[in-house]
């Protein structure tokens, strides 16, 4: 039976600086990671075993650049285990490695949490009444898009030709559940009023190791920051990065259940979509979810339909395997929010950033009779996305009760600080907290300590399950400093 | 907070305690969200729409 993925984010957030939308977003985004003043330390992130030009498809580009503006300076590891970073011209967060998809869609939340709290805590630095504002979003609606990518880390014994085989229909039909909404077109593409998603617009190839330009469906960077010989990391890149705690645990969820599935050989026959590239486009224009996409067997199907073909492989998956209990909630979540669509956008308002966002749209339309090209309705649309509670639109919904949560607020603000204790981010994150001083640079896979000693020492965690609490926090409680603990832990490998 | 303020948080107040089930119930959700607007009139960013107009963003990933 396959093992349940190890999942984590990574998002990309929107940045601007009020009243000075010409002031550089390198230095804002480097003034944001600074300003946290929550458990972190200032440490260099060691690139030594990152390969992002391997290529899932067997070959390694070895001319991938690694940005130069992500030289490891501006980084800060968490005491959560996350990594918070500047990532071309963003502040980005990556989630710790985290054991199922309720876990992951806590820490994407808490790494909002975190975002807003840097961004207020920066609001010194300006004059009054101006500071940087974040977007949890991916486009700036004039044609520039940045990520939000899930990883899934699955066995390397899944083919992945049987991934592109039968998760490229998946990802294009996902989207009706995926989407944060956006007003217009971008890159060239035909024109909507209102699409479902952000990010559908800038897919132009349906596999490929890019992620900057001619954006792939599927991406085959094949990077697991674990041991290779047993372990890949499926790099998704292609769904926007949603506010809704209900959409994201349904986004990691069904994907993860997918993956399992493909791995077992539960899934048979691939549907194959005639055009995908041209299909993301047309799902994320259709607002019933139930125009017909042309498969190559003949047979059309629409958003919906294809939707219903997975959930029903992965509600078989879930009854006929013992899996972590989050399963059972995506299986039900995903049901409702399928059935509940079937209905109307207006019926998944309370769930689905996309229809969030268009119920408000939709209620200034009606209210102030504006045109789809009003300014107020962009202005509408964009913050929604805004991590300030006091100004975010999703925000508001929620303090109004009119989205779903799955969350208490203070179990957020538990994940801002503890790490996940199923994996090494127990491990990571425990390091930091007890022994800030010692820790001289991370990597996912990775620990360098200085204990004082003539040479530093390279702890290596390529087992991602290894360095969880159960298995480690005896030897932390023995250990009142680093050195101990590495002593320690020389020990036990003996 | 100024009383029209005022009376919006409470009325907001109001609406949250009345929503229970929204899954269930589409259309009443409808009317609560219309009840927002006026409220986040009050909260749109400084000069929304030229701040829109200005929101350029470097490519990322």
């Amino acid at each position: 039976m396959a093992v349940e993925p190890i999942i984590g984010t990574e998002v990309e957030y929107g940045i601007a600086v009020q009243r000075d939308p010409e002031f550089n977003p390198v230095t804002a985004s480097g003034i944001v990671v600074n300003s946290y003043h929550g458990g972190r330390a200032r440490i260099r992130w060691s690139y030594d075993d990152e390969t992002p030009g391997r290529d899932a498809r067997g070959f390694t580009v070895s001319t991938y650049p690694v940005d130069e503006t992500d030289s490891g300076l501006v980084n800060a590891v968490l005491t959560n285990g996350a990594r918070l970073y500047v990532d071309h011209a963003h502040p980005e967060y990556s989630t710790p490695e985290c054991v199922d998809p309720l876990e992951a869609t806590l820490h994407d939340k808490a790494g909002e949490w975190v975002m807003r709290e840097a961004a207020e805590a920066s609001r010194s630095m300006f004059e009054d009444g101006a500071g940087i504002v974040l977007h949890k979003n991916n486009s700036d609606g004039k044609g520039n898009s940045y990520g939000a990518h899930e990883n899934y880390l699955v066995s390397r014994g899944v083919p992945f030709g049987q991934i592109v085989s039968h998760m490229t229909a998946f990802f294009v039909s996902r989207q009706i559940l995926t989407g944060t909404g956006k007003i217009g077109a971008e890159n060239g593409r035909q024109e909507a009023s209102y699409q479902i998603t952000q990010r559908a617009d800038f897919f132009e190839e349906e596999i490929g190791l890019e992620t900057t330009l001619k954006r792939p469906i599927i991406n085959t960077r094949d990077e697991p920051h674990a041991d290779s010989s047993r372990y890949r990391r499926l790099h998704v890149i292609n769904a926007d990065a949603s506010r809704s705690e209900v959409q994201t645990l349904v986004k990691l969820g069904a994907a993860s259940i997918l993956l399992m599935a493909i791995e077992d050989e539960q899934v048979n026959d691939a549907i194959r979509l005639e055009d995908p590239v041209a299909a993301m486009q047309l799902v994320s224009r259709d607002l019933t979810g139930k125009v017909g996409l042309t498969c190559t067997d003949g047979q059309r199907r629409s958003a919906i339909d294809l939707q219903w073909h997975y959930f029903a492989i992965a509600e078989d998956y879930v009854a006929g395997n013992t899996l972590a209990p989050a399963y059972k909630r995506v299986i039900a979540e995903w049901r409702d929010l399928l059935e509940d669509f079937e209905k109307g956008w207006q019926y998944v308002r309370d769930r689905l950033d996309w229809a969030a966002k268009l119920a408000l749209i939709e209620g200034y339309r009606r209210r102030d009779g504006l045109d789809w090209s009003d300014g107020k309705l962009s202005a509408v649309g964009l913050q929604f996305h805004d991590v300030d509670p006091a100004k975010g639109l999703y925000d508001r919904l929620m303090a109004a009760g009119a989205m779903r949560r799955l969350f208490e607020p203070q179990e957020i603000e538990r994940a801002m600080h503890t790490p996940p204790e199923g994996t090494r981010a127990w491990f990571r994150g425990e390091s930091l907290r007890r022994y800030p001083d010692a820790v001289v640079s991370a990597n996912w896979d990775s620990l360098v300590f200085d204990t004082g000693e003539s040479t530093l020492v390279r702890l290596p965690m390529i087992e991602p399950r290894r360095g969880s609490r159960n298995l480690v926090e005896d030897l932390f409680d023995q250990s009142p400093d680093a050195a101990t603990l590495l002593e320690l832990i020389g020990a036990s490998d003996e | 907070m100024s009383d029209r303020e005022r009376k919006q948080r409470r009325d907001v107040e109001e609406t949250t305690e009345d929503v229970e089930a929204p899954a269930a119930r589409g259309e009443e959700v409808v009317e609560k969200i219309d009840d927002l607007l006026d409220e986040i009139d009050t909260v749109l960013e400084e000069n929304a729409e030229e701040f829109v107009k200005n929101y350029v963003q470097k490519g990322g990933e």
